[in-house]
């Protein structure tokens, strides 16, 4: 996956446009920030930038939302919450964008996405991410989705997981030296 | 994990300054010392309660994809089908789930098209139909996990 090969594609719509110090920038603190006092000084020592670039920078990346979040990502089963399940919803076209907001507020809610359906094997087009203590626990939260959100017509099903084969943040290649982490 | 542990968790959830000494301030936020706030996370992310700390990125946003990609596998076969599936870099997460579709992976590229190879290339390797499932829009409105 050599970048320097490539010919360079017109950017998407909704893609940001990345100069060489974003780059930078993004290569080098996607496996995480510095655990010092100034993060932010010492990476811009490692890219020869000043903290004050290096800062104003990775807030412009954050407004852009390439950044979507910076903090901690936590091992969910680490946690207690030693369940999830996925519940996935049909729901009709015309109403996602109402109830797709109201799902997603939910602190057990972590994902809350649209997706096309693949009919006639699969019909469902909203996808959620719910946590609980215990089997039991997801379950109750799932009633509580249904109740408050009025999904008591809605199609739905729920996939507990059996296994897991491999977690990690989805390793981005694009910057071929070290890895990028997204959600 | 003590109450402390908890309240770092939860306040590095929501975010992180971008300031010039952000440790110290979070820790002043959170009652502690600079000094306890940096070694309670290099402890947190050594027992591997934390796995990372620091930006989560919107791969689209940089040119990246994503998709979510189910699979029925016969239970026979289970095995041998993870064992390719789990094979690509590509593929970020891989659940078994009880359901007719059981398998569940997440493939993460570089572009759309490579999201598509991957498939085709699992399709030929297991004999298998593959459904492509992207992400087409987000409705996460960013609570966090209380702990």
């Amino acid at each position: 996956m050599d970048m320097k090969v490539k010919l360079r594609l017109p950017a998407l719509p909704d893609q940001a446009i990345l100069d060489e110090r974003d780059q930078a920038l993004v290569s080098v603190i996607q496996t995480g920030l510095p655990l010092s006092a100034t993060p932010y000084a010492d990476l811009g020592k490692q890219l020869g930038i000043a903290e004050n670039e290096v800062i104003t920078r990775l807030q412009s990346l954050t407004d852009q939302n390439v950044i979507k979040r910076f903090g901690v990502v936590v091992r969910h089963h680490e946690l207690g919450y030693r369940a999830n399940a996925m519940a996935v919803w049909n729901i009709p076209d015309e109403r996602v964008r109402e109830l797709g907001p109201c799902m997603g507020q939910f602190e057990f809610v972590t994902l809350c996405y649209q997706r096309p359906r693949r009919l006639p094997d699969w019909p469902y087009n909203l996808f959620t991410m719910i946590h609980g203590q215990d089997r039991n626990d997801v379950l109750m939260n799932i009633q509580t989705l249904i109740e408050r959100c009025s999904l008591e017509k809605i199609e739905h099903e729920v996939l507990f997981s059996t296994r897991r084969f491999k977690q990690r943040g989805a390793i981005y290649r694009k910057f071929a030296s070290s890895k990028t982490v997204a959600e | 994990m003590d109450e402390i542990d908890r309240s770092i968790v939860n306040t590095l959830q929501v975010g992180f300054p971008l300031t010039e000494n952000p440790y110290a301030d979070v820790a002043a936020q959170l009652g502690i010392d600079e000094s306890e706030l940096l070694n309670r996370l290099t402890r947190l992310l050594d027992e591997k309660i934390l796995t990372r700390f620091g930006p989560m990125y919107d791969a689209q946003k940089i040119g990246g994809a994503f998709s979510l990609v189910a699979v029925q596998v016969p239970e026979k076969s289970f095995d041998k089908v993870t064992e390719v599936v789990n094979s690509y870099p590509e593929v970020a997460h891989n659940y078994q789930r009880d359901h007719d579709f059981n398998m569940w992976y997440v493939l993460a590229t570089e572009t759309p098209v490579q999201i598509d190879e991957v498939n085709r290339d699992i399709e030929k390797r297991t004999g298998l139909k593959v459904l492509n499932m992207p992400k087409l829009e987000e409705y996460f409105i960013g609570l966090q996990l209380q702990v």
